[in-house]
């Protein structure tokens, strides 16, 4: 097998992998970036809104409001050590990029554009703050293709178009790199580094219905757990009420605002019951639990009773066509309807996964070890939506989620050029770890029976998107355990039709099904574990949120579906604790 | 198999994980025409696909959903992918 030594490699071509790799590259370390897509396809480019940080270009700001906001946002779950340091490094992080040449949209008087988004607030609570910088409607694009440009001027080495396999750790517990394969030729390749950093983005593709592209399938997520180290607050996964069913493309509030409403299959305006006076135009949280409600007790529509309908037409053509261009091509696109005859089918849809791999401020993978809950990993780091810092606690605000790609992609950067430094020689590489990947890769050469990869990814995000969506009670949940248990079985049955060597996509398929199949199960067990309502997570058998039993993260180990806890960091770095509040806006 | 056939078929299944971009509506465009179209293009379309696939998600999308006008090249490869896809 093809063997190749870097100081450090990065899974994953998005925001927060560049910006680690180019500290790194910048200074004078060898870098490998791994990427199963060109970089600059990766789902970075979907953050169309900006990146937050208090500049005050606009309203007056400081980082300490933007930090009450992130906490409250976060229902109180986020570890305020880690949004202190996010917020207080948020200029910082925003006027490097500008000096790297990201084009900034601009304030008449020069200065970087801001935009107001929900959930800003001056004053710890105050007026609306004006808070997220943007390039236009395309910052996460610009923030990407800036870092990549940097990073070939840097001379980070690419494997454009590798999929990873698994981590390589010894026995001691130090992390020396990964297996990958080369999507061209099906070869696989070791990849071993001193330092490791796991960028993998997120796992909304476990959904039926996700606003995420098809390569969000938690690749970290799953390597992670078959290293045997666990996965934090996995229950929590943001939902937009309104994605086109079973397509996932957003439809936004603004089609609400303008005179749009949903029913059910009985025709009724179901809002009403749910919201009485703000009826379709509730929060995002109270309209995805009605349609979950809907849908769960047997209003839905469509052959699978999967989902509602959003009605336009009483709009008329003239109105839809002048305000929701946009949105009449999208339906019509995608869900072969024309809202001006017909209505769009819309279901609550997956968006962003809060929980992921443990790290602290430095961007170290911990876990719990001998000394405590949060011992760092060796040479193994995560940041980006596949890890959990965790900034976004139960809840992300818009605007944050490219921050916390530069601000954490930053500090792992430069703690993994200390980490370098202070270990400068290679381990030996146990062949027994590098072998376990490769296993796994063989066995998809094997006949094992006649399930399908297609067959069984339809039924688990099926699954999920029924048991462990926005509807989630005990019985609910249980029910969905034990069908994922069935379909892990069946997976075990699957047969490759394609086994050509050349971009098999169909094996590339199977191996993102075995890691979605395990965030499945964390997802699942977590939120079992967690019996209280907080943020994203609403149990309707626990409506309330519960603060002296649950003011806790989950740990999700694979071994025998073990479920630990440890405490929320409450106590920030310089400043006092924001104690627990109702949430409310 | 016949050498030729391979690199056909191989060339093909490249065009398709090509396909795989940043956003969600962009794979959706790509993945429909991948299914409908693809086998069908001539040489030369083919190629055209081939350098459409080297553009940013970002424009890729605008050009499709019609939002920015099309460099003149790509006209008629965003059209055949509005058509097909």
């Amino acid at each position: 097998m093809d063997k190749r030594v870097f100081d450090a490699v990065i899974l994953g071509g998005g925001g927060s992998g560049l910006r680690a790799a180019l500290q790194l590259a910048d200074s004078g370390f060898k870098v490998a970036v791994v990427s199963k897509v060109f970089p600059t396809r990766s789902h970075t480019v979907s953050a169309q809104g900006g990146i937050t940080a208090a500049l005050g270009n606009v309203t007056e700001d400081n980082w300490h409001w933007h930090m009450f906001d992130t906490v409250k946002g976060s229902d109180y779950l986020g570890d305020q050590d880690a949004i202190e340091f996010m917020c207080r490094e948020a200029a910082s992080a925003v006027y490097e990029l500008e000096h790297m040449g990201l084009p900034f949209s601009r304030l008449d008087n020069g200065k970087i554009y801001q935009r107001a988004f929900g959930g800003q607030s001056q004053n710890f609570g105050g007026e609306q703050a004006v808070r997220t910088c943007a390039c236009a409607d395309r910052t996460g694009h610009a923030l990407l293709h800036t870092l990549y440009q940097r990073n070939i001027a840097a001379r980070t080495q690419f494997f454009d178009e590798y999929y990873a396999l698994d981590l390589v750790r010894d026995a001691e517990g130090y992390c020396l790199g990964l297996t990958a394969m080369s999507i061209e030729t099906g070869e696989p390749i070791l990849i071993e580094a001193r330092a490791t950093l796991l960028a993998t983005g997120g796992a909304g593709r476990v959904f039926w219905n996700t606003s995420n592209a098809m390569i969000n399938t938690g690749d970290g997520l799953g390597m992670v757990l078959r290293a045997g180290l666990p996965l934090e607050d996995m229950e929590f996964w943001q939902f937009h009420p309104t994605g086109i069913a079973g397509v996932g493309s957003l439809i936004t509030e603004g089609v609400r605002g303008e005179g749009g409403y949903l029913v059910n299959s009985r025709g009724e305006r179901f809002m009403e019951r749910y919201a009485p006076h703000a009826r379709d135009l509730a929060s995002r949280d109270v309209v995805s639990r009605a349609i979950a409600t809907e849908i769960h007790e047997g209003r839905g529509c469509g052959p699978h009773a999967d989902h509602v309908l959003l009605k336009l037409e009483h709009l008329g053509e003239q109105v839809i066509a002048e305000r929701l261009p946009g949105i009449r091509e999208l339906s019509i696109r995608f869900a072969g309807v024309d809202p001006v005859n017909g209505p769009i089918p819309v279901a609550p849809t997956a968006h962003y996964m809060m929980g992921g791999i443990p790290t602290n401020l430095n961007g170290q993978v911990v876990a719990p070890a001998r000394y405590g809950p949060e011992e760092p990993v060796p040479g193994l780091y995560a940041v980006g939506e596949c890890a959990c810092v965790s900034v976004h606690g139960a809840n992300r605000l818009g605007g944050n989620s490219l921050l916390d790609l530069v601000v954490f992609g930053r500090a792992a950067g430069r703690h993994m050029i200390e980490y370098l430094t202070e270990n400068p020689y290679p381990r030996e590489l146990p062949d027994a770890a590098v072998q376990f990947g490769l296993k796994r890769l063989a066995r998809w050469s094997e006949t094992r029976g006649d399930e399908t990869v297609d067959g069984i990814t339809r039924e688990l995000r099926r699954l999920m998107q029924k048991h462990c969506g926005v509807y989630r009670k005990r019985a609910v949940l249980e029910e969905g355990l034990g069908e994922l248990a069935g379909l892990q079985e069946r997976a075990g049955k699957i047969t490759l039709g394609d086994q050509s060597r050349v971009f098999n996509t169909a094996r590339i398929e199977a191996l993102e099904l075995e890691n979605l199949l395990l965030v499945a199960r964390a997802t699942i067990v977590s939120a079992l574990a967690r019996e209280e309502s907080r943020g994203a997570h609403s149990r309707e058998d626990f409506p309330q949120r519960d603060d002296d039993r649950w003011l806790k993260h989950t740990l999700y180990h694979l071994e025998n579906d073990q479920l630990d806890t440890k405490p929320v960091r409450l106590k920030p770095l310089t400043v006092d604790s924001f104690k627990p509040m109702a949430r409310s806006y | 198999m016949v050498k030729g056939e391979g690199c056909e078929a191989d060339r093909l299944r490249r065009l398709r994980w090509r396909c795989r971009r940043g956003l969600l509506e962009l794979d959706l465009w790509l993945a429909r025409f991948a299914d409908n179209g693809l086998e069908t293009l001539s040489d030369e379309e083919r190629g055209n696909f081939e350098a459409l696939l080297e553009e940013a998600d970002a424009d890729l999308l605008a050009w499709l959903e019609g939002r920015m006008p099309a460099p003149e090249d790509h006209a008629h490869m965003l059209g055949l992918i509005r058509t097909v896809g």
